[in-house]
């Protein structure tokens, strides 16, 4: 976790470049610092690794003030992508990707495997590509060797300035893509640094909107998305995507309120009974604090049906899908698609049902637009 | 007269007279240059780092003012300071190598890619780390072809040391017009060019070696073929 605790900064004869910051980065999200030049995006996150020092106020790593650790210590369990990619020219591939483990002076048997292994995490052939020098490969490769190279010794932090920027928009997609797969499985708290909101909005756990040195807001994508704090925000975001936003609905607005559940201790006439009376195949279980347990399916109850002393919970089966109230419909939609499920739960954050949402509801939802868009156009 | 074949026989007749004058000569410049990158890569390293803009400017304008001076005045000048012989010579060609292996050094440093300097930074380079696995090796071809030029300039102007008892092939050349005998003169002015060739052309080999490590074998092999 990175803390920012009232950060002042000033440089010489200048400005202030950054104005009371404090920010939680929290570990194993991609926080993206994003504004318009001179926000001090950049600064803010050079001030992680002391490339930059504040004026006033401090920077935890994990609880410890990073003033007090050495600097080339510091740099060494902090990994570092720039824009222009910085690999070494006078240094093959793999030597480049090794840099770090060396300066920690691991042993050479250990670097090669090290090298091969993230080599071949960015799918490049250590074969053919180790012995290579930078200038031999295209940007895109040459962007994959500076993340894999700040990946080398495994930090818990890293820190990417505007990495993609340079890249022709093809690769940019692809390495934004493989930045978010790669994520997945290595779950560092990455650092940043974009000025485009696209980039922001796909890769982004949290999303860190800065300007004139201030933050002026800090969510997750979705939040800025939909409740953007001033018209500042709402201009940086751009019209076309709000609009996006604003038009796509949550799955909350769409899903069914009050679905037929059943608690997990009632025996299965009953369950049975439910089932014909509200017209379904299967129920929700929740518990007494409507907290979800999985479902039951009328194949599961019939088959059980004479074993008087069964009970739901017996019988219950898990949910393999589940979406939340906030995430857009088009991702509920994805899922129900690809899982060829008639629907899935709606659950909170707390666990607790809010509701269901079924291939009905979504014809439902689509019925209710355009009814009132024929009404409108009759009148 | 000289017939002709005088001016081959000369080789053979002098061999041992030219052999020492063009080892002399070679010795020389050798030290004159050696000098020069002893202090004048130090030196141009130091002006890269330094913030204080008026230390840069004034090693310049000093360096500079070096190499106007007049070669035959600036060997002259020695003679009441140091007397005569090979130590106010190998000064004098020091000096002015000077300004040209300077000059070379600094554009190298700052010709590096910041954005290398800032991830090495990054990495957890530290400064003295950086300067040897970094730094230096990224402006060593830079650095290499100023010593060549510098060499090359210092082996034709060595000839002049000889006017202040030096030695080297200019007394070969000096002795030569003193009892016109042109074979002599002529044989001494082409060592001296064959010499300057020479050793330009292993100073671009050498150049080459180190331009080549930034492209892998492989590479290579399909660029020649």
């Amino acid at each position: 976790m990175i803390e920012f605790k009232n950060i002042y900064k000033k440089f010489e004869g200048g400005n202030d470049v950054l104005k009371d910051i404090n920010l939680t980065c929290e570990d194993g999200e991609i926080t993206v610092l994003i504004g318009p030049s001179g926000c001090g995006k950049t600064t803010t996150m050079k001030l992680i690794n002391r490339l930059i020092t504040p004026t006033k106020g401090s920077i935890f790593i994990d609880g410890k003030d990073i003033s007090q650790i050495n600097t080339v210590e510091l740099r060494r369990g902090i990994g570092y992508v720039i824009q222009h990619i910085g690999l070494f020219p006078h240094m093959t591939i793999g030597r480049n990707v090794g840099v770090v483990p060396h300066l920690l002076k691991w042993n050479q048997v250990q670097i090669d495997e090290r090298i091969d292994e993230l080599l071949e995490l960015v799918g490049l052939d250590p074969k053919v590509y180790k012995e290579r020098y930078p200038s031999e490969l295209s940007g895109g490769q040459q962007q994959r060797i500076g993340v894999i190279r700040a990946l080398a010794v495994e930090p818990g932090i890293i820190l990417m300035d505007e990495p993609f920027s340079a890249l022709d928009p093809i690769s940019r997609e692809q390495l934004q893509e493989e930045l978010i797969r790669l994520q997945k499985e290595i779950k560092k708290s990455i650092v940043f640094v974009t000025h485009d909101m696209d980039e922001a909005l796909k890769i982004a756990d949290k999303i860190v909107l800065m300007r004139d040195g201030q933050i002026i807001q800090h969510g997750s994508p979705e939040e800025i998305l939909r409740r953007p704090a001033n018209d500042f925000v709402k201009n940086f975001i751009g019209e076309k995507r709000l609009k996006k936003a604003m038009d796509m609905p949550a799955v909350a607005d769409v899903m069914v309120r009050k679905p037929a559940t059943i608690l997990p201790y009632r025996g299965l006439a009953v369950a049975m009974n439910m089932m014909e009376k509200k017209q379904v195949d299967s129920l929700v279980v929740v518990d007494d604090d409507n907290r979800i347990e999985g479902y039951v399916s009328i194949y599961d109850v019939t088959r059980e049906f004479d074993n008087e002393t069964k009970q739901v919970k017996d019988i219950v089966q898990p949910f393999m899908h589940r979406a939340e109230p906030d995430s857009l419909l088009s991702d509920a939609v994805n899922i129900l698609d690809e899982s060829k499920l008639s629907y899935i739960p709606v659950v909170s954050a707390d666990n607790t049902l809010a509701g269901l949402l079924t291939r009905g509801s979504i014809v439902g939802h689509m019925r209710e637009i355009y009814s009132q868009e024929r009404w409108a156009y009759n009148a | 007269m000289h017939s002709f074949s005088d001016y081959f026989y000369v080789f053979v007749e002098r061999a041992s007279d030219i052999f020492d004058a063009l080892l002399m000569h070679s010795l020389i410049s050798g030290a004159a240059v050696l000098l020069g990158c002893l202090v004048a890569i130090p030196l141009g390293i130091f002006l890269t780092k330094t913030s204080y803009q008026w230390i840069q400017s004034l090693v310049f304008t000093i360096t500079n003012i070096f190499q106007t001076i007049p070669s035959l005045a600036m060997l002259a000048i020695f003679i009441p300071l140091i007397g005569i012989g090979l130590k106010p010579a190998i000064i004098a060609l020091f000096l002015y190598s000077l300004m040209p292996i300077l000059r070379n050094t600094y554009a190298a440093f700052e010709s590096i890619d910041p954005g290398i300097i800032e991830s090495a930074k990054g990495m957890g380079y530290s400064p003295l780390q950086r300067m040897i696995q970094i730094e230096v090796p990224l402006a060593m071809p830079y650095i290499m072809s100023g010593i060549r030029l510098t060499s090359v300039y210092i082996i034709n102007w060595a000839t002049l040391a000889a006017l202040i008892g030096a030695g080297g092939l200019g007394q070969l050349i000096i002795g030569g017009m003193g009892v016109n005998d042109k074979p002599l003169i002529l044989a001494a002015a082409i060592l001296a060019m064959v010499l300057a060739l020479v050793v330009d052309f292993l100073f671009g080999r050498l150049e080459k070696i180190f331009v080549k490590r930034e492209s892998s074998e492989q590479n290579i092999m399909q660029m020649e073929e």
